[in-house]
């Protein structure tokens, strides 16, 4: 190999990396096919948003169809979606419970009373740990859970009208059947 | 009035990074000495204005000024005032702030320490530690004012996140960021020797105490910050692989190597060009955590709010600054001799195996950390990444490397023989070999991972104590006292060897926290008595304290065994009504042996908890690991070599060069 040329490996490699850097910025974290489908959701206990006082456990959830939303006032794509997620709260078809992930409860309360609020009830989690365990990737993510407590599909990015009507209603009603 | 001062501190400051920066580098190019007397007052002056800007900030945080916006984010009138004055680096603008205020202070050590070094080479020096400012003055200016107002001003702060009202925050990220910048010396070195053409033996021997210092502060930090998250975090782990831990990990890795590198340089001559690249290596990793962090790419555990104008700006910055650099490197390196020769089997190439080991280790945590990225760059999907991968793979890297650790002291420079060295370490084999098998069974289980990483702990700790006996047998014909031949050995060869036990108290710690560790979920009620081993945790009940700025329950365990009381364990569950946050806070009876640690879940009906109990054998050797680290690197530092704050020895080798030169 040429010997000036061996000298410019590490720059290349550099202006390589600053591609990709370059191209992350524009971009959002979306359909991971997570691991966790086909599994047995995680289960967890976390106090419940703006009332610290009741615990939210997951194992309650055992025999009904579920969505778990995970969110956060500071996520500029929930908003987004948070409409979609008012649709599906009206039309009663599903329940959807929240998580809401590395978040100060007073800012996401305040981001429910402004915009109305899609949850049946929402879980907290302050520092990520349960987060961890589903393998949140970024916010907001969701999970489709059904009756045995399994993870069966799950939503990176906002759930759109397009994913809500092609993907999560056909799950839905074949799960609840 | 005050948080003015500090925004044209911050401005003036700028201007002076951009004298220090460019006047002096043309001074010294064109003979000019008008020009390039600058750099220290330029340096000295943009020293001080930043501090004032510092000092404004943290003023306004002491204050309680909540008609600046930052303050009114990031703190509280009830915040306790330690905490107040920490909460400076409680965010994203203070963080940057505290990132020039440290850069600022390694320029000014470098005016006040580095007087030894030639004159052209002190202002080259000085010089692109200015250029390096000029890029971070501008981003905190352009992007990340901390002084911007809020009119009208809030009544009140929103207080800073209780995750972070901790003594581990006051100390933490300074530790952490003086370790992280000061690598920015090591790579001043590099540019201005390649500006210079001087890559040689005193290069190398300048370089080498500024980096250990970094190298010193940056294993403290990373130790700090693991202790940190091991208790406030509530479920006992240290290490996440997070983003921003990879962050200041990468760093240390690279800046090990050079550590080692700088020493080859320094002896032999050797790896010139390698230690000249591993030197901008460690600092651009530096520069792309910052990036990483700040950005907002990756989320983590530490994520902070995106916002791709900030992404956009630290990314140009990384291009000019690494980008310079390695076309630098590309044009001059090429011109540096290949060191003296050496064969395959010698400290040298035992050394670059040390090099390419870490360095691989750092690409792998790299890779791990960036792949969700570049998977997605690709349109190749998503997959996510985490501590299962960089579990395997950085063991994987790592093992032989820490193999090779025990036989590279023993090897001869130029040629070496393995069969003799063998001879030397057949007792250390047998003691690694009898242990790897012996502590597993002892501690109940015998896994092929726990065997493998007991070996390589004893292996490293026994190889470094039979280097010492090595040492002063060699010794021994001249200074037969065994005092005097321990006194007339170099401290930094004490450092080294402290260092290295380190290293394999650090991995006898991993080992056994992760093969041994026990962890329980238990509902308890009042007078419940849980059972670990022969430990009985008694939960005595709850009780509602006030804290300064919160309200807490606070539950006591009493442990016993065999009927013996051997700790009160008192967790708490805090409220922070500000934030309307609960955090946990959990209580630990820290031991040479076990850790016990008990935290509070959640409160359950008649007074019952669901607590958690978790039995953390040898969990503390991991810092104390750490900690001889650093403390190796510090005893490395007062070698007489590198005494940088003698100024009598500095005066000397000035004066010899001279009459050399001369």
């Amino acid at each position: 190999m040429n010997r000036t040329f061996k000298f410019l490996i590490p720059l290349v490699l550099f202006f390589i990396a600053v591609g990709f850097l370059f191209k992350g910025l524009y971009l959002d974290p979306h359909e991971v096919p997570s691991p966790l489908v086909g599994k047995p959701a995680p289960m967890f206990q976390a106090p419940v948003l703006s009332d610290a006082s009741k615990t939210f456990n997951s194992a309650d959830m055992k025999g009904q169809v579920w969505l778990l939303n995970v969110w956060a006032s500071w996520c500029g794509a929930c908003r987004e979606e948070h409409p979609v997620l008012m649709a599906m709260a009206k039309s009663d078809q599903i329940a959807t419970y929240g998580l809401d992930y590395k978040d100060i409860d007073q800012e996401a309360q305040a981001v429910l009373d402004a915009n109305g609020n899609p949850y049946k009830t929402i879980a907290t989690d302050a520092n990520g740990k349960i987060g961890i365990d589903y393998g949140v990737y970024g916010v907001p993510e969701t999970y489709v859970i059904d009756k045995a407590g399994v993870i069966r599909y799950k939503q990176i990015g906002p759930i759109t009208e397009e994913v809500l009507i092609n993907k999560i209603v056909p799950l839905l009603k074949e799960l609840q059947r | 009035m005050i948080p003015e001062i500090g925004q044209f501190s911050l401005i003036l400051a700028f201007c002076f990074a951009i004298v220090q920066g460019t006047l002096p580098l043309v001074g010294v190019w064109k003979n000019n000495t008008a020009l390039s007397n600058l750099a220290v007052p330029a340096a000295r002056t943009q020293f001080a204005f930043v501090a004032i800007a510092f000092i404004c900030l943290d003023y306004s945080f002491y204050a309680n000024d909540f008609s600046v916006l930052y303050v009114a984010s990031n703190s509280n009138s009830h915040l306790p005032l330690a905490y107040r004055l920490a909460a400076l680096w409680g965010g994203h603008e203070g963080s940057m702030i505290l990132w020039v205020s440290i850069l600022a202070l390694w320029t000014m050590a470098v005016t006040l320490f580095a007087k030894s070094l030639p004159e052209t080479f002190r202002i080259r020096l000085i010089s692109v530690m200015g250029m390096v400012s000029i890029g971070f003055l501008a981003f905190i200016i352009f992007t990340s004012n901390p002084f911007e107002r809020l009119i009208p001003a809030a009544l009140d702060g929103r207080d800073l996140n209780p995750l972070l009202q901790d003594p581990g925050m006051v100390f933490h990220p300074p530790v952490l960021y003086m370790g992280y910048v000061g690598f920015s010396v090591a790579f001043a070195f590099a540019i201005a020797a390649l500006l210079d053409g001087r890559l040689d033996i005193t290069w190398a021997r300048w370089t080498r105490p500024w980096t250990t210092v970094a190298w010193v502060f940056l294993t403290l930090g990373i130790a700090f910050g693991s202790k940190w998250a091991y208790y406030e975090l509530g479920w006992g782990g240290w290490w996440f692989w997070d983003a921003v831990e990879n962050a200041s990990f990468m760093p240390w890795l690279v800046g090990t190597a050079l550590i080692h590198s700088l020493a080859v340089t320094e002896k032999r001559d050797a790896f010139k060009v390698w230690t000249v690249l591993l030197s901008i290596c460690a600092f651009s990793l530096s520069l792309l955590g910052t990036f990483l962090v700040r950005s907002g790419v990756l989320t983590s555990v530490h994520a902070f709010a995106t916002d791709p104008r900030r992404g956009v700006f630290i990314l140009m910055y990384l291009v000019v600054v690494i980008g310079g650099a390695l076309i630098l490197f590309a044009w001059r390196a090429p011109k540096v001799g290949l060191g003296e020769k050496f064969d395959v089997v010698s400290r040298e190439s035992m050394l670059l195996t040390n090099n390419v080991v870490l360095v691989a280790a750092a690409g792998s945590v790299l890779l791990g950390t960036m792949y969700p990225l570049l998977m997605d760059a690709l349109g190749a999907g998503k997959i996510s990444v985490g501590p299962p991968y960089f579990d395997a793979v950085f063991v994987a890297i790592m093992a032989p490397g820490l193999f090779l650790m025990g036989l590279g002291p023993l090897a001869k420079w130029k040629k070496a023989s393995l069969p003799e060295i063998g001879m030397r370490l057949r007792v250390a084999a047998i003691i690694s070999l009898v242990s790897a098998l012996l502590v597993p069974l002892l501690m109940g289980k015998l896994t092929l991972m726990t065997a493998i990483g007991v070996f390589l702990g004893i292996w490293v700790a026994s190889t470094t104590i039979i280097l010492l006996v090595n040492r002063i047998k060699t010794r021994k014909m001249a200074t037969p006292d065994l005092v005097e031949n321990l006194k007339g050995i170099p401290l930094a060869f004490y450092g080294m060897l402290l260092a290295h036990l380190g290293i394999g108290v650090f991995i006898l710690g991993v080992t056994l926290v992760k093969g041994y560790e026990s962890e329980q979920d238990l509902r308890m009620d009042k007078n419940d008595v849980a059972k670990i081993g022969s430990l009985e945790f008694h939960f005595d009940g709850t009780q509602e304290i006030a804290g300064p700025n919160y309200m807490s329950t606070e539950g006591t365990f009493t442990v016993t065994s065999n009927g013996k009381q051997v700790a009160i364990l008192q967790p708490e569950k805090r409220f922070y009504p500000v934030q309307g946050s609960v955090m946990t806070e959990a209580a630990i009876q820290p031991g040479v042996i076990k850790d016990m640690y008990v935290s509070l879940g959640e409160p359950l009906e008649n007074g019952a908890w669901s607590v958690r109990i978790y039995i953390k054998p040898f969990v503390q050797w991991i810092w104390a690991g750490a900690i001889l680290m650093a403390l190796g690197g510090i005893l490395a530092l007062t070698d007489k070599r590198y005494r940088i704050l003698n100024k009598k020895a500095a005066k000397e080798a000035q004066d010899a060069l001279e009459a050399f030169e001369a």
